[in-house]
């Protein structure tokens, strides 16, 4: 009897030195990323954003002396890919997921992160993917329905249209877009007397730019993804559009304005995020990413890095690395860049996982996102 | 009525550049029975070969140049040496496989070498537009439309009026019967592959600084080429140009006047209707073949 007791002890302190072990090995991360297809400029940026963050973090020790163990999977920018991906990082037992980026895949990929009840940071913007009453999902930006009544206003009051035409991309990013526009811009008195949706991917904005120019609308808002909103640009510059162009975030994005070239100066856009904003912690980011990648960075490298930061300050703020735990401190946290530069501004999420922090105007001149205004919090006014 | 002159003008100097791509596949068929399903992407890499050269500091015009003799090189000489001379002689199904393969080849090497990411190409025409009887249209797509209409216009002249050309359509028309006639066929072969080559820098040139340089930009324009070529007549060179034309206009049109939700499916639906009631094409002459 004696003896089997000393097995059963042996037994337990081998398994308890094993789960010491593992709680001390690497901290399994995975990223859901678009590397390839229509949003391959979007998840490249906002997986070096990651991997940046990650770099520093485990050259600083880690998150409570444990390092981080980052891998990024490729959705090609399909959502279906995204949710098998989504299940394999549930297998690989991921503390938390990162992305994908795109509001189509996000909504239906969270499904499976939710159901394994791991938190999941995703950089889409459509209003609905907060709405669902999933604990485990928040967001690396502004929702739509918080960054287009921003948007309307300065439409409104600055640029002083009285009505726009509008283009947009017909997915779920722009849909959600579209609707919370429409929204925004009825509540303050702006028509919309043109309403062009485009196709994911559209090369020919001939007939999209003609529409606009037909309807003699004041200003023209723009809303697609990375590569469209250059060709867009390229093809009012093409047609001679001489009217304000305004977007919200993608249309004055770094690789915007690297692949519409001239045709990117004079675009105005509402940002929540951008290498160009005053802040010194942006800054030293700006630089970092820079030395790292040979190139600036747009706002959802931004999104990638910030998250990840997210992600240190409160499983240290929980001194435990539980999901469930971790998910229930995101709730009502703020996280100030005092305590954590990496997270880049002042930030506070709420209930619904949606999140909150200052933002800013933008022009493009002369080939760079030139900030004109900073605009607070929402929660501030 | 301005509004629709603009989208005519502008669908021809879209629709001139797939005509570009589908010359390539009419040209290579009719010469050689190859139909190249990498035609896409052979566009597709002298645009990230003049991205190359752009960044060794070379003009726009020199890069060209440059990638038209590296493409006579690699797409002309190269593909057929290294790929359509063994594999025709056991038909046209493994060469179609192989050059199903030559493109997704093709994409992950570029996309190894330049990320999944697009790149900016420059214009070579200046921005502005020209306004004529309250019509505007941009230098982009009137010099589309001169350059994609003298490359027509030359290749038919040379095609049709000089020796080599006649040579080369007799070779199109029966292999056989140009060997008896002296005419040196593998030569002409040859001569063919060198102009698809020269095609698609061209038609790089011409469509890079809309589509962007992307590793899948050849997937769209070797479809729609594919597309135009068969409406036009898979056996026409000017059916090939008549199909590039008909597609980029309908599509600027349908995209304008009805959605352009439905602007894509503008080419599906003209080759299912020509698939469906006229096989041989628009241009086209019905052939018959032994089995």
């Amino acid at each position: 009897m004696k003896r089997y007791a000393y097995a059963a002890t042996a037994a337990l302190a081998l398994f308890a030195a094993t789960a010491s072990i593992a709680q001390q090995g690497p901290v399994p991360i995975v990223g859901l990323v678009e590397l390839s297809g229509t949003g391959a400029t979007a998840g490249t940026n906002f997986d070096n954003g990651v991997k940046l963050a990650v770099k520093e973090i485990n050259a600083a020790g880690g998150i409570m002396g444990r390092k981080i163990e980052y891998t990024a999977m490729d959705t090609q920018s399909q959502p279906n890919v995204a949710k098998g991906l989504a299940q394999k990082a549930v297998d690989q037992n991921a503390y938390v997921v990162m992305g994908p980026v795109f509001s189509g895949s996000i909504i239906v990929s969270m499904a499976e992160t939710k159901r394994a009840e791991i938190p999941n940071f995703t950089g889409g913007e459509a209003a609905n993917i907060t709405t669902q009453g999933n604990p485990y999902i928040f967001r690396t930006s502004f929702t739509q329905s918080t960054a287009m009544p921003k948007l309307a206003k300065y439409i409104k009051d600055t640029v002083k249209a009285k009505n726009v035409a509008m283009i947009w991309v017909n997915n779920d990013f722009g849909k959600g877009g579209r609707d919370a526009m429409q929204k925004a811009l009825d509540a303050v008195g702006v028509k919309v007397v043109a309403d062009v949706p485009t196709d994911p991917g559209q090369v020919d904005f001939s007939g999209a730019v003609l529409k606009v120019k037909q309807s003699n609308a004041d200003a023209v808002f723009v809303y697609t993804n990375e590569e469209e909103s250059a060709r867009a640009l390229r093809e009012l510059k093409k047609q001679g559009y001489d009217k304000p162009i305004i977007g919200e975030t993608t249309l004055t994005g770094q690789k915007v304005i690297e692949l519409a070239g001239e045709s990117a100066n004079g675009a105005l856009a509402h940002v929540g995020l951008t290498v160009d904003a005053p802040q010194p912690a942006i800054k030293a980011f700006d630089d970092k990413f820079q030395k790292e990648y040979k190139y600036k960075s747009d706002h959802n490298g931004m999104k990638g890095y910030s998250a990840m930061y997210v992600v240190k300050a409160i499983t240290e703020k929980n001194k435990s690395f539980d999901p469930k735990a971790f998910a229930k401190a995101m709730h009502g946290a703020t996280i100030l860049v005092k305590d954590y530069p990496g997270v880049l501004l002042d930030v506070t999420f709420d209930n619904n996982g949606d999140l909150d922090r200052e933002s800013f105007l933008v022009k493009v001149e002369n080939g760079k996102q030139v900030v004109t205004a900073t605009l607070p919090p929402a929660a501030a006014k | 009525m301005g509004d629709l002159v603009q989208l005519l003008v502008s669908g021809t100097a879209t629709g001139a550049i797939y005509a570009l791509a589908a010359l390539g596949f009419t040209l290579l068929w009719q010469a050689s029975g190859t139909i190249n399903f990498a035609q896409g992407e052979f566009v597709m890499l002298p645009a990230f070969g003049m991205l190359f050269c752009i960044a060794f500091g070379a003009p726009l015009w020199l890069a060209f140049l440059l990638t038209c003799l590296a493409a006579m090189l690699v797409l002309g000489v190269g593909f057929k040496r290294v790929i359509v001379d063994p594999l025709i002689k056991h038909g046209v199904i493994p060469l179609v496989i192989a050059t199903l393969g030559l493109s997704i080849g093709l994409k992950q090497l570029v996309k190894a070498g330049y990320s999944a990411e697009a790149h900016p190409f420059p214009s070579p025409f200046p921005a502005g537009q020209w306004s004529i009887a309250g019509v505007q249209i941009s230098y982009a797509d009137l010099g589309t439309l001169v350059i994609a209409g003298l490359i027509v216009y030359g290749l038919q002249t040379f095609l049709n009026r000089t020796v080599t050309g006649r040579a080369m359509q007799a070779c199109a028309q029966n292999t056989d019967a140009a060997k008896v006639l002296g005419i040196d066929v593998k030569r002409m072969v040859l001569y063919v592959f060198l102009i698809n080559a020269v095609l698609a820098v061209v038609a790089a040139l011409l469509v890079t600084p809309t589509y962007l340089a992307k590793f899948d930009m050849g997937d769209s324009i070797g479809q729609k080429a594919f597309f135009a070529a068969i409406i036009g007549g898979f056996n026409q060179t000017r059916g090939a140009l008549l199909g590039g034309v008909l597609i980029g206009v309908l599509e600027n049109v349908v995209g304008f006047y009805v959605s352009p939700a439905y602007k894509e499916g503008v080419a599906l639906v003209l080759f299912l209707l020509v698939i469906l009631f006229r096989p041989e094409g628009l241009l086209g002459k019905a052939e018959e073949r032994k089995v």
